[in-house]
């Protein structure tokens, strides 16, 4: 039996920027990233589907780089700039990636596509006009069971050829 | 056509790009309870005491429920109610769920978990079609069936099969297996349950509504009318949702036993257990064909790992046997077919449903045929294609085929009759054909498959419909036929779909059926209501292209109170006259044909696919953007199976249940991918519509064999194709034995004599036009 669930466990305050707003939490030290965005912060655009660091659903990005929010530990991000799905687009603005994205059909079930999202626009911010290759390395590490990602690859290349 | 034929944004593209679509797992409700569910450890084992009392005084525990809670069986097909949401008698794999815990925190209900002791009589475990067949040390996994651990039986013959190898100037003999493979949907199955005002409502991640409704209303012991299902926001089926499962019973159970809301959110573990995917199969095949390579006679065997439950294993193993018949014309067949239990998560429907195994085998056996006779493959299969308009000889009705015009597009496309020798370079052909949705029931009745209410008002549209959107656009694809008919745009169209309690039937997201059913209903009711408005505007004097949707709706509105129409689909009774005719008819059949390019190497085994020509006949694109999703995602995922995937065990255990090991195609292993659609205008279909969400998948795996067989001259006559299979088939060449991989028999199988059923008259055989 697991007899720690029944103990006190640590919990430490915690000030975390989510797309650009602070806010201090009370948390077990031990929670994840991905469950305190999803849990304590109600953003459950991140999705999840491993929750082992396996297959790259719940990636966001930390400081511009995308991370595995179920690999984190928030009681080690504080003063780094977290952004979710959530704070892709600006006000009601959608991000050309999510403009193509939805064009293109590049969201099937759409369940990958939060942290597809995000690793590209991290590739984007570096690299404004990504080869092909390039575009499949950024993204190696998301998989995708519906679309067979040609027509995320098209969605990327069709949102960078729009970016000035 | 005005939206019908357009690449539009899907209705729902908004939501799913921004994170705000709702997923089972993203729905929280005030005081929700988590639950965590006790798995078996043992592949087979009978319950000899299962103790809760530990686990029911950690504090933040609110129940323990085990089997004797939840005794009523049910199964997704009424002849197969073989399953427990809990078992408390016997497990039959691991992974297999034994108690439920509700506690207020998840690393509570885990806790608890742990603290249930349960003993176990452990029981020699069946892990083999082979060992299946054989009298068990113990005794049996299910206590139906047999001999042995044998499901299911079927064994039918079409026309005189023996005079038919008489007539052959060859006949070849293979053994083919395609091994087990899981859907792997990137969500985690979801469900949480609310009991209030003695109604229990269940928002799940399925593919189907009212099957769940159905299995909730049986297990439970509830009226229908005191149930509620709501489809969720979808994060992928292709079948692996389409049961009705153990955790959605349960939440249900334990939200009725503490009043609160209950959710479960199955671990990517828990997903390999939940399974239901391709059935591994052994098959054998004997043809003949005379000299110009016509086949005179086909003799089929297929044998099903079937895990440890029925599911829909009965239709899957139909289904290793009926569509061969679909795409060439076989004047005469023999199919025996068998499924087997097994002491492994339990299979079912995934991609194609019990037809990529047979494809895969029946294409590489027409392949090998070919070189014995020296003939082009392509050419010998094109020399067998159906013809439109007819019914083969096990009587399924085949209307519109472009089955030619496929393999010309794919064929020109790629050049593949003037292709590049160089060593380790190879191509291969494949065609394929799949169901728009199943011609009967999963449970007899004479309702209809789908139904579609609207609702017009103040110029809002609504349309009503059970369909279940598992990421495909089916939602799209109402929307744009109903705007189609009223003069819209898809995103005017309101949808309320999934929703046992606000929306009429539909049997949901599988067979590829929804275009095809909805899609008719959406079509019936959205012109009842267009007859409606021009009504309304003739009777005001005024000219219909003067007026405003909105205005004709208030005409409408005024003229005849409340503005509503349905429409409803119920496929036509076209299954044949003989007992098990009624898996393979579907009122519509579409096609594919592919073309795979790859380098195979032959110093590691190593393949790689350079490109994938495929053309598919789906009679008509609603959404060509959405039908070329599906294309590619088929494609993607057939190479997955061919190349990576596998659902394999060792010593009773999965052997890889994680998404790292478990291997499947990523960006890097994905090549380029050339569409071609072709319309073939179906006579039934929605504006012609036929399926796209499947058949495309099933000519790929043998297309990538015959393939690997031009690069390297050696046959890997099993799925999928690794390297070490590759390696190995060469070093047998070495030694001088057939340069061969895959399996050396087919076990004898206790089949019955087949049912001789006579095949349709000449005139039967060639319906006039439809």
């Amino acid at each position: 039996m697991r007899e720690e669930v029944l103990r006190d466990v640590e919990r430490a305050v915690v000030a975390l920027n989510v797309n650009g707003e602070t806010r201090q939490l009370l948390l077990p030290s031990h929670k994840t990233l991905l469950e305190v965005l999803r849990e304590d912060m109600q953003l459950t655009g991140t999705k999840h589907g491993c929750e082992l660091g396996e297959c790259g659903t719940c990636t966001v990005l930390v400081d511009g780089k995308p991370q595995l929010s179920c690999l984190l530990l928030p009681v080690k991000l504080q003063g780094r700039a977290i952004t979710t799905i959530e704070g892709m687009a600006i006000g009601s603005d959608l991000h050309p990636l999510q403009v193509a994205f939805a064009e293109l059909g590049a969201a099937q079930c759409g369940y990958c596509t939060p942290g597809i999202l995000l690793a590209a626009s991290s590739l984007l911010e570096e690299n404004l006009r990504p080869t092909r290759d390039e575009i499949r390395e950024a993204l190696a590490g998301n998989l995708c069971r519906c679309t067979g990602y040609t027509k995320i690859l098209q969605a990327v290349e069709l949102a960078a050829g729009r970016m000035p | 056509m005005r939206v019908v034929g357009k690449p539009l944004p899907k209705v729902d593209s908004a939501a799913k790009v921004t994170g705000r679509a709702l997923y089972a797992d993203d729905i929280a409700l005030p005081r929700t309870l988590h639950c965590k569910i006790l798995r078996s450890p043992h592949p087979h084992a009978r319950i000899v005491s299962i103790d809760t009392s530990a686990a029911r005084r950690i504090p933040g525990v609110l129940a323990v429920i085990t089997g004797s809670d939840l005794p009523v069986k049910f199964g997704i097909l009424p002849v197969t109610q073989d399953e427990r949401a809990l078992e408390h008698e016997k497990v039959r794999y691991v992974g297999d769920p034994i108690a439920a815990v509700a506690a207020t925190e998840e690393e509570i209900a885990a806790a608890a978990c742990d603290a249930i002791a349960v003993e176990y009589e452990v029981l020699e475990p069946v892990m083999s079609i082979e060992a299946a067949l054989q009298t068990p040390k113990d005794e049996r996994i299910q206590d139906y069936g047999g001999p042995n651990n044998i499901h299911k039986f079927v064994s039918l013959e079409f026309g005189d099969v023996d005079a038919g190898f008489e007539r052959a100037a060859s006949i070849r003999e293979d053994v083919f297996f395609f091994q087990g493979n899981t859907h792997l949907p990137m969500e985690q199955h979801s469900a949480i349950a609310t009991y209030v005002d003695g109604k229990v409502t269940l928002w799940s991640s399925t593919q189907v509504v009212h099957y769940v409704h159905r299995a909730l209303s049986k297990v439970l012991e509830l009226p229908m009318h005191r149930i509620r299902v709501i489809g969720a926001a979808h994060g992928g089926g292709f079948g692996g949702k389409t049961d009705p499962f153990a955790h959605e019973i349960i939440v249900c159970k334990l939200a009725m036993l503490t009043g609160r809301p209950v959710k479960c959110t199955l671990t990517r573990e828990e997903v390999f257990y939940a399974h239901r995917g391709r059935h591994p199969v052994l098959m054998w095949v004997r043809t003949g064909v005379t000299s110009d390579g016509r086949i005179t006679a086909m003799h089929f065997r297929s044998a099903l790992d079937g895990g440890a439950y029925g599911s829909y294993g009965v239709a899957s193993t139909f289904y290793t046997g009926a569509l061969q018949t679909v795409t060439y014309d076989i004047p005469a067949y023999r199919f025996e077919g068998c499924r087997v239990f097994t002491n492994k998560p339990p299979c079912g429907p995934k991609r194609g449903h019990g037809t990529p195994q047979p494809r895969f085998a029946l294409e590489l056996h027409l392949e090998k045929i070919a070189h014995d006779i020296g003939l082009d493959p392509v050419e010998l299969k094109r020399r067998n294609f159906v013809q439109p308009n007819t019914l083969t000889v096990n009587w399924l009705r085949v209307t519109s085929c472009g089955l030619v015009e496929c393999t010309e597009r794919v064929i020109k496309a790629s050049r593949f009759h003037d292709r590049a020798a160089r060593p380790g370079h190879g191509m291969g052909f494949a065609i394929s054909s799949y169901l728009s949705g199943a011609g009967t029931a999963i449970y007899w009745n004479d309702m209809p498959h789908s139904e579609v209410q609207l609702k017009v008002d103040r110029g809002g549209v609504t349309a009503f419909c059970g369909a279940m959107d598992i990421g495909q656009g089916s939602d799209s694809v109402l929307a744009t036929i109903i705007a189609e008919e009223l003069g819209l745009e898809p995103a005017d169209i309101r949808l309320v779909t999934a929703d046992t309690d606000t929306t009429p039937i539909d049997l949901g997201s599988y067979s590829s059926r929804v275009t095809f059913m909805a899609g008719n209903a959406a079509l019936e009711a959205a012109r009842k209501m267009r007859a409606m408005l021009d009504e309304a505007v003739q009777a005001s004097g005024r000219r219909i292209d003067d007026v405003t949707f909105e205005e004709a709706s208030v005409l409408a509105e005024a003229r005849f109170g409340t503005l509503t129409s349905a429409g409803s689909y119920t496929p036509p009774k076209i299954a044949g006259p003989y007992k098990g005719s009624g898996v393979g008819p579907s009122p519509a059949y579409s096609y594919s044909a592919c073309v795979v390019d790859l380098d195979a190497d032959a110093r590691t085994g190593l393949i790689r696919v350079n490109k994938v020509w495929i053309a598919h006949d789906v009679g008509r694109a609603i959404n060509p953007l959405l039908v070329e999703g599906q294309v590619e995602g088929s494609v993607y995922m057939g190479l997955g199976e061919a190349l990576m995937e596998e659902q394999v065990f060792r010593k009773g255990l999965h052997k890889w249940p994680s998404m790292l090991e478990y291997k499947s195609p990523t960006f890097l292993d994905m090549p380029e991918i050339e569409t071609f659609i072709v319309e073939t205008i179906d006579p039934e279909g929605p504006y012609g519509a036929k399926e796209a969400g499947q058949g495309p998948l099933l000519p790929v795996p043998p297309a990538v064999c015959a393939a690997v067989h031009d690069a390297l001259g050696i046959w890997i006559d099993e799925i999928p194709v690794t390297p070490e299979k590759v390696i190995e088939a060469l070093r047998r060449r070495e030694k001088g034995e057939p340069a061969r991989y895959g399996p050396q028999r087919f076990p004898p199988i206790p089949y019955p004599a087949p049912i001789k059923v006579e095949p349709p008259s000449k005139k039967d055989a060639a319906p006039a036009a439809i």
